[in-house]
């Protein structure tokens, strides 16, 4: 009888062409996603080589990094952001890629159009020259990031050259408590491993609080993979996924649906597959988590306090805390619930979907954004966007004082105008708190979409708990 | 891509930990679709101040400036995928990253850019850090066939690294080349797929 596999051993496997003496692999790759940033010196690459597109139908491309969240209808501003955008569109028109255009209502961050399209489908390898790559996981598909030469490799031959990763199990046992959402289960486990817990492997996430997720939850999960230093996170696909996926404009149709779902039923892993690697969480000690310092391994529960370098596990790490506190302004032992910030940013791949955005309704609903904040809503796709229109949460975001902008990655990277000035504190959805992230000198507090509402209505770092 | 068999040159020491790929090259950066003249962004926070006034990082000090080697603390290059890192890296002349670990995208992009990086044990990389901090005199030698660093003492530290990535590194190969000489079996490959899950 055959060794029992993990769901990563199963894809693996599933997509080897070749596998060298010395170990190397050559996999094959289904889904190609393609951004403006990450993709110009690929094509470029091509070019020079005179090689062609292998499978531009496998390839799918979305400016969504420098596209303004304003109006749109004057074009990009910023002359190196437009070059950029319009570079991408002259290279899917050359190789013949799809290419969904900046006015298309199916514009979006990547990570969230994919899903949206049915791109994104079980037991497949997805990759794009983007690190949060690794949200596709959460269909069950091995979805990582990729620099530029490999994209380059990806266009011209549809596979990779890779090593097997070894296997992590990361289980959160129990029913997640109310108040708390993916992300804190996310940013939890993050504080628990380390931004390189997870360096070399992928990660399997497992247990109750994790399969009670919908696949909103789920995608926030798997993008903040690579926060804990593994390039793919994993969650099986279960009647959850099929159910989200059904319908969708590039899933299977009737007839070839019933065969796809079959062959997905078998991709969860074998009972005794072995880990290389466990961890296991449980659920009832997880509250709302905001990051207070600069990693987002720097995480804090809501009711908590800001840590002393004094306790740190070595000098290295101490040597960083006291960096993170001068560069966040903030004094060992305050209660992360004084922290008074000046802007929010509720959006990104990471919490850019119709799910967050009812979260951070439901906290806006009938409060007023607080005397000077400035708070951001960018729903992750152009779909997101309509869809929340058509469920009427923009007017509650509008009435509280909320921006309601056009799709796109806007503040997580503060590539397009949206961004933070040096000093300003901000409260944020998306998934990284470096040094200058969202703008030289600004100060980012990661945190899920219904704490980012309660920061915008209270002007400081809230428990949502007390809100709803 | 350039070869890397031997490498001899001066080690600059960067000791901070979690070295993220946005502080190597920061987003203002990315906007460029071309993969030279991207040292003007590197480590841009840490070598100007808001009003570009330069800060006197390790890299612009005069015993640092022809460095060809970085010694830095575990966990480099984490974060996003920007291949432009290795890129600014590669155009500022640095040819050799070593650290106690690396993040694996940042780690695999190296090797498509000539540039070797090289995890080693924390106290190894204690001492090369204390060597490095010599300026000038810190004169390291990395001999990728050998897989040994040679200090500025003459001290000798082995490293590990995979056979393969070593290979082309040491060849100058390119990848897609390599790869394309597989379409027989990418073909084969496809054939199946096609017949086996025809949804896809």
């Amino acid at each position: 009888m055959a060794a029992p596999r993990t769901l990563f051993d199963k894809i693996w496997e599933g997509h080897l062409v070749d596998r060298q003496d010395d170990g190397t692999c050559l996999i094959y790759i289904d889904r190609h996603l393609v951004h403006e940033v990450t993709s110009p010196q690929a094509f470029e690459g091509l070019r020079l080589a005179g090689r062609r597109l292998r499978r531009p139908e496998a390839t799918l491309a979305v400016a969504d990094h420098n596209v303004p969240t304003t109006d749109r209808s004057a074009g990009i501003a910023d002359e190196e952001s437009r070059i950029q955008v319009e570079t991408l569109i002259r290279n899917c028109a050359d190789f013949g890629v799809p290419y969904i255009e900046v006015e298309d209502p199916r514009q979006g961050i990547v990570h969230i159009i994919g899903p949206e399209q049915g791109f994104t489908l079980p037991g497949m390898t997805i990759v794009c020259g983007d690190s949060h790559t690794s949200t596709h996981g959460a269909f069950g598909a091995l979805a990582f990031g990729i620099g530029t030469s490999e994209v380059e490799h990806v266009l011209a031959t549809q596979t990779l050259i890779q090593q097997p990763a070894r296997n992590m199990r990361i289980t959160v046992e129990g029913a997640r408590p109310p108040g708390t959402t993916g992300k804190d289960l996310i940013l939890a486990i993050i504080g628990k491993i380390g931004t390189a817990g997870g360096t070399g492997h992928v990660i399997e996430y497992a247990g109750q609080a994790i399969t009670d997720l919908s696949m909103e939850g789920r995608m926030t999960v798997c993008n903040m993979s690579i926060e804990a230093g593994a390039r793919a996170g994993l969650i099986a696909p279960d009647t959850t996924t099929f159910a989200y996926i059904k319908g969708r404009p590039m899933a299977p149709k009737a007839g070839a649906w019933e065969q796809a779902e079959s062959a997905w039923r078998g991709l969860p892993s074998d009972d005794g597959a072995h880990y290389d690697k466990e961890v296991t969480l449980s659920a009832d000690q997880i509250v709302p988590q905001v990051t207070w310092g600069t990693s987002p391994e720097d995480v804090v529960p809501v009711t908590g306090r800001v840590p002393d370098p004094a306790g740190a596990p070595d000098e290295g790490k101490r040597q960083a805390m006291e960096r993170s506190l001068a560069y966040m302004g903030l004094k060992a032992g305050t209660p992360i619930g004084e922290v008074v910030v000046d802007k929010v940013f509720i959006g990104s791949c990471t919490n850019g979907r119709i799910e967050d955005l009812r979260e951070a309704a439901a906290v806006a609903k009938g409060r007023k954004v607080a005397e000077g904040v400035q708070a951001l809503i960018v729903p992750g796709s152009g779909l997101v966007k309509n869809q929340a229109e058509e469920e009427g949460l923009d007017k509650f975001f509008i009435e509280a004082g909320f921006e309601w902008r056009e799709p796109g990655c806007s503040m997580c990277l503060a590539m397009n105008a949206d961004k933070l000035e040096p000093g300003e504190r901000c409260a944020s959805t998306s998934n990284r708190n470096f040094e200058g992230r969202q703008g030289r000198g600004g100060r980012t507090h990661l945190m899920s979409p219904a704490m980012a509402a309660a920061a915008a209505v209270t002007g400081r770092i809230a428990d949502v708990r007390e809100l709803v | 891509m350039e070869k890397f068999t031997k490498l001899t040159g001066v080690a600059a020491p960067l000791p901070m930990v979690n070295v993220d790929t946005d502080k190597i090259i920061p987003k203002q950066f990315l906007k460029t679709i071309k993969r030279t003249g991207l040292s003007e962004g590197l480590f841009y926070e840490l070598r100007f101040d808001e009003d570009g006034n330069k800060k006197d990082f390790v890299l612009d000090q005069p015993a640092y400036r022809n460095a060809r080697i970085l010694v830095a603390g575990e966990n480099f290059g984490c974060g996003s995928s920007r291949e432009h890192a290795p890129w600014a890296l590669l155009d500022a002349g640095i040819r050799c990253i070593i650290a106690s670990s690396f993040a694996d995208i940042f780690y695999n992009n190296c090797f498509k850019n000539g540039i070797l990086p090289i995890a080693l044990p924390p106290d190894q990389v204690d001492l090369l850090m204390d060597d490095a901090e010599r300026g000038a005199n810190a004169v390291v030698t990395v001999d990728l066939e050998r897989q040994e660093i040679t200090g500025p003492d003459g001290g000798r530290v082995r490293f590990e690294i995979d056979p393969f990535r070593k290979h082309c590194l040491m060849n100058g190969l390119d990848d897609i080349g390599l790869s394309l000489q597989k379409s027989d079996k990418i073909e084969a490959f496809e054939a199946k797929r096609r017949r086996e899950q025809p949804w896809l």
